[in-house]
C-alpha cells in the first residue's frame, strides 16, 4: 500500500502536464517534429508563391493573391521578404528542428538504451525557446514593418536599413538559445547515459552523427549570436560595427557613425553558417546509414572510416567558411587557404558516400519506402556535393556565385538530400513512435513523384545558373538579355514545384491513416539490431524500456555466419 | 526511473552530468566572447592609428582596477562557499555566498557610475567604434553578471538551498557548477580590463 502510493507511476498526470509541458524526451521530440513539419510546409508555401512570380512575373498570384494588396501581384520588396523568410524558416525552423530536435530527441535516448535525456527540464526549455522563436519569426509578417527582407544571410549594410530585421534578430536569439540548450543536452546524454556495454565503437552511426552535430551547434552558433548582438546595436543604438564611413544609399551619404566593416558580418555569419551546412547533412547521413544497413541485411561497410570521417568533417567545417566570400575580393593567400581546406573537406564526405555505396554491394536489398528514400539520398546528395566543387574554387566561383547554380547546388544537398533522408527516417521510425506501420503503397506514391519533381525543380537551376541568370531577382531575370535563352525553364520549375506540393498529400494521408488503422508493428518490424527496437512500440512513458539493457554486440550485426537469424540485436549475447 | 549520474560519477567518464554540461556551456561562451574579441581585433586593425587609444583614454582605469579586485574577491568567496558546503558548514556557506553577492552588486554599481559618467559627457555607443565595442562587450558581460546573481540569490535563499537538507551532495554539486560559471565570467573581465582600458 505504502509503496504503491509512493510509486504513482505518472498515471495521474493531467493532459497539459503530459502532452504540453512534458519533460519526456519522446513527447518533446514529437512536439519538435510536428512544429517542424508545419514550418516546413509553411516555408514551402512561401517558395511556391515566389516560384509563381518567377514563372509569370507581374501576374496576380492565384488563391492567396489578396494578401499582397489590391492588384494581387507580388511587389519586389514582398518577394525579398518571402525569400529571406523561406531560407530562414526552412533551415532554422524546419530541417534542423526535424533532424536534431525531433528525430535526435526521440531516438538518441532509445538508441543508447537509457530513460531520458540527461537534463529533461532543459530539453523542454529548449523546445519552448524554439517555439517562441518560431512564433516571433512567423508573426513578423503581420508586424507594421513586415518580415525581414535582407536574405537569410542578412548582409549589411542592407540589413541595417531594411525593415523587419529587428524582429528577425530577436527571433534568432531565441532559436540560437534553443539549439544551444538542446545540443549541450545531447552531448551530455551521449557521453554519460550510454547503457552498460555500449562502448563508443558500438554506438549506432545516427548517434555518432548527432554527437558531432551537437558540437558544431555548440561552437558555431555563439559567434552568430555575437554578430546578431552587434547588428542589433547597429540598428537600435546607432553604432557602426558593419557600416563604413561615407556610405552612400540611394545617391546620398548616410548619416552614420561609420568606420565599421560589412565584411566583419560576413566572416561572423559564415563562421556559423558553414558548420550549419554539416548540421544539415550529418544527421541525414546518420539516418541513411541506419536504413541502408538494415535493408541490405549487411553490416555497414567501413563503420570506423565513417565515424572518423564524421569527426574530421566536424573539425574541418570550422576552417572553410570564407569560400562563401570569394566575391569580396579577398587576397590570394586567403583564397588559396580556403580553397585548399574546401578541397580537403570534400574527402571525408566522399569517404562516407563511398562506404554507403559499397554497403549495397552483394546485399539482398529490401526496397521498402524508407529504403527508397535512403537510396535516392545517395545520388541526390552526390549531385549536390559534386556541383559544390566548382564553387570551392575561386576562379569558377566568381562566375557562378551570384547565379541560380548556387541555389541548385545547395538545394540538391538539402532538399532531395537531407529532406529525403528525413522522410526515410520518419517512415523508418514511425512504427517505433506510434506502434503502427505506415502504408507502403501510399509511401511509394509519395516517393516516386517527389523524386521526379525535386529534380524537375532543381536540375534546370544548373542550366540557368551556367547561363548566368542571377539569383534573388524578383522577376527571375526577365530584364536581362543574356537570360532570355533559358528563362522558359522557369515555368517548368514552377509547375514541378506545385506538383511536388501535391505529391506530399499521400504522405499526410499516410501519417493520419496509419495512426488510426495501420498494421500493428510490434517491437521490431524491420528485424533491426539497434537498441530502440528492444523497447516496446511506443516506448513506455518516462522509462522507455521494460527490461534492463546490457549491450553485447556492435551496432550492425546482420547476416552473421552460423547464426540462426540474419541479425543479432545488440542486447543478445 | 531517475536519470543516472546526477550525484554519483559515472565510472568510465569520472563525471557527473551537470559538470560536463556546464563545461560544454562554457565552451560555447568562449565562442561567444571569442567572436566579439575577434570583432574587436578586426575593427582595431581597420581603425585609423591611435583612434582606439584616444577613445580608451576616456575610461577610468582606477575604477576598473577596483572592479577587477572586487570581481576576483567574489571568485575567491565563491570557492569558499563551495568549500564550506564540502566541510558541512552551512552557515559559513551562507556567509560566503552573501559576500559573493555583495561583491557582484558592488561591481554593477561601479559599472553604473562608469556608464552614466560617459553619458553625462555625451559619449554614447554611437560616438566611435571603440565606444561601440566597449559598451557592447561590457554590457554583455554585465548581463552575465546579472544572470549569475539571479542563480546566486536562488541558491542563497531557502527556496533553492532547502535541497541541502535532503541531498547535501546534490546541492554542493549545483553550487560547484555555479562557481565554474562565475569563474568564467570573472575570467572574461580579466581579458576585458587590459583590452579595453589599458591597450
Amino acid at each position: 500500500m505504502s509503496t504503491s502510493s509512493h510509486n504513482h507511476d505518472h498515471h495521474d498526470e493531467g493532459f497539459i502536464r503530459k502532452y504540453i509541458f512534458s519533460v519526456d524526451h519522446k513527447i518533446i521530440g514529437l512536439q519538435y517534429g510536428i512544429s517542424a513539419l508545419v514550418f516546413l510546409l509553411f516555408g514551402f508555401s512561401l517558395m511556391a508563391i515566389m516560384r509563381w512570380q518567377l514563372a509569370y512575373p507581374g501576374t496576380a498570384v492565384p488563391i492567396v493573391g489578396f494578401l499582397f494588396g489590391e492588384s494581387g501581384t507580388l511587389a519586389p520588396e514582398q518577394y525579398n521578404s518571402l525569400g529571406a523568410m523561406h531560407g530562414t524558416i526552412m533551415i532554422f525552423l524546419g530541417v534542423v528542428p526535424l533532424s536534431v530536435g525531433a528525430l535526435g530527441n526521440y531516438i538518441i535516448p532509445l538508441q543508447i538504451g537509457t530513460v531520458d535525456m540527461a537534463f529533461p527540464k532543459l530539453n523542454a526549455a529548449s523546445f519552448w525557446s524554439f517555439f517562441v522563436g518560431g512564433v516571433i519569426m512567423v508573426s513578423s509578417f503581420f508586424m507594421p514593418e513586415g518580415a525581414a527582407r535582407s536574405g537569410w544571410t542578412s548582409y549589411p549594410p542592407l540589413s541595417i536599413f531594411e525593415n523587419g530585421q529587428t524582429i528577425w534578430l530577436l527571433s534568432m536569439v531565441f532559436l540560437i538559445t534553443s539549439s544551444l540548450l538542446g545540443s549541450i543536452n545531447f552531448i551530455v546524454t551521449i557521453v554519460q547515459l550510454r547503457a552498460p556495454g555500449l562502448t563508443w565503437m558500438r554506438l549506432p552511426l545516427f548517434v555518432w552523427s548527432q554527437f558531432v552535430t551537437s558540437f558544431l551547434l555548440v561552437l558555431a552558433f555563439p559567434p552568430l549570436e555575437a554578430a546578431a548582438v552587434l547588428q542589433l546595436m547597429d540598428r537600435v543604438a546607432g553604432t557602426s560595427f558593419f557600416l563604413p564611413s561615407g556610405l552612400v544609399v540611394s545617391g546620398e551619404i548616410v548619416d552614420v557613425a561609420g568606420s565599421g566593416s560589412p565584411l566583419l558580418w560576413q566572416h561572423l555569419f559564415w563562421f556559423l553558417a558553414h558548420p550549419e551546412v554539416y548540421v544539415l547533412i550529418l544527421p541525414a547521413m546518420g539516418i541513411v546509414a541506419e536504413i541502408l544497413t538494415n535493408n541490405t541485411r549487411k553490416p555497414i561497410w567501413g563503420f570506423k572510416s565513417i565515424v572518423y570521417s564524421m569527426i574530421f568533417l566536424g573539425f574541418v567545417s570550422f576552417i572553410v567558411w570564407a569560400h562563401h566570400m570569394f566575391l569580396t575580393g579577398m587576397g590570394q593567400a586567403m583564397s588559396a587557404f580556403f580553397q585548399t581546406t574546401t578541397m580537403i573537406i570534400s574527402i571525408p564526405s566522399v569517404v562516407i558516400l563511398t562506404s554507403f555505396f559499397l554497403s549495397l554491394w552483394g546485399g539482398s536489398i529490401r526496397f521498402n519506402t524508407p529504403m527508397l528514400f535512403a537510396l535516392s539520398f545517395l545520388p541526390m546528395f552526390g549531385i549536390g556535393g559534386l556541383t559544390g566543387l566548382p564553387l570551392g574554387l575561386a576562379a569558377t566561383d566568381i562566375y557562378l556565385h551570384d547565379t541560380y547554380y548556387v541555389i541548385g547546388h545547395f538545394h540538391y544537398v538539402v532538399a532531395p538530400g537531407t529532406i529525403f533522408a528525413l522522410f526515410a527516417g520518419i517512415y523508418y521510425w514511425f512504427p517505433k513512435i506510434t506502434g503502427k506501420k505506415m502504408n507502403e503503397i501510399l509511401g511509394k506514391l509519395h516517393f516516386w513523384p517527389s523524386l521526379i519533381f525535386m529534380n524537375g525543380i532543381f536540375m534546370p537551376m544548373f542550366i540557368q545558373g551556367l547561363a548566368g541568370v542571377s539569383r534573388r531577382l524578383s522577376d527571375g531575370g526577365e530584364a536581362y538579355a543574356h537570360a532570355s535563352g533559358v528563362l522558359h525553364w522557369n515555368e517548368f520549375m514552377t509547375v514541378s514545384a506545385f506538383l511536388l506540393g501535391i505529391a506530399q498529400i499521400p504522405f499526410i494521408i499516410n501519417i493520419i491513416m496509419s495512426l488510426y488503422s495501420g498494421e500493428k508493428a510490434g517491437r521490431n518490424p524491420w528485424d533491426s539490431t539497434t537498441l530502440e527496437w528492444a523497447a516496446p512500440s511506443p516506448p513506455l512513458a518516462h522509462v522507455n524500456f521494460d527490461s534492463e539493457i546490457t549491450v553485447h554486440q556492435s551496432a550492425y550485426e546482420y547476416s552473421v555466419p552460423d547464426s540462426k537469424k540474419d541479425f543479432i540485436p545488440q542486447t543478445e549475447k | 526511473m531517475e536519470v543516472p549520474y546526477i550525484v554519483k560519477e559515472r565510472e568510465d567518464t569520472g563525471l557527473i552530468n551537470s559538470k560536463l554540461g556546464i563545461w560544454i556551456f562554457l565552451a560555447s561562451e568562449v565562442m561567444l566572447f571569442g567572436g566579439l574579441f575577434s570583432a574587436y581585433i578586426f575593427l582595431r586593425l581597420a581603425a585609423p592609428p591611435g583612434d582606439f587609444a584616444y577613445w580608451a583614454s576616456n575610461l577610468s582605469v582606477p575604477l576598473a582596477t577596483v572592479n577587477t579586485l572586487v570581481l576576483i574577491s567574489s571568485s575567491v568567496s565563491m570557492v569558499m562557499a563551495w568549500a564550506s558546503l564540502k566541510l558541512n558548514d552551512f552557515s559559513k556557506y551562507k556567509m560566503y555566498m552573501g559576500i559573493t553577492l555583495l561583491c557582484s552588486l558592488i561591481f554593477l554599481v561601479i559599472k553604473y557610475f562608469e556608464y552614466t559618467s560617459k553619458f553625462h559627457h555625451g559619449i554614447y555607443p554611437s560616438s566611435s567604434t571603440f565606444m561601440a565595442i566597449y559598451f557592447t562587450l561590457t554590457g554583455l558581460h554585465g548581463l552575465h553578471i546579472i544572470g549569475g546573481m539571479i542563480v546566486m540569490v536562488y541558491f542563497w535563499l531557502p527556496v533553492g538551498s532547502k535541497l541541502w537538507d535532503s541531498q547535501p551532495e546534490h546541492f554542493a554539486n549545483r553550487v560547484e557548477a555555479l562557481g565554474l560559471y562565475w569563474h568564467f565570467v570573472d575570467l572574461v573581465w580579466i581579458f576585458l580590463f587590459p583590452v579595453l582600458y589599458l591597450l
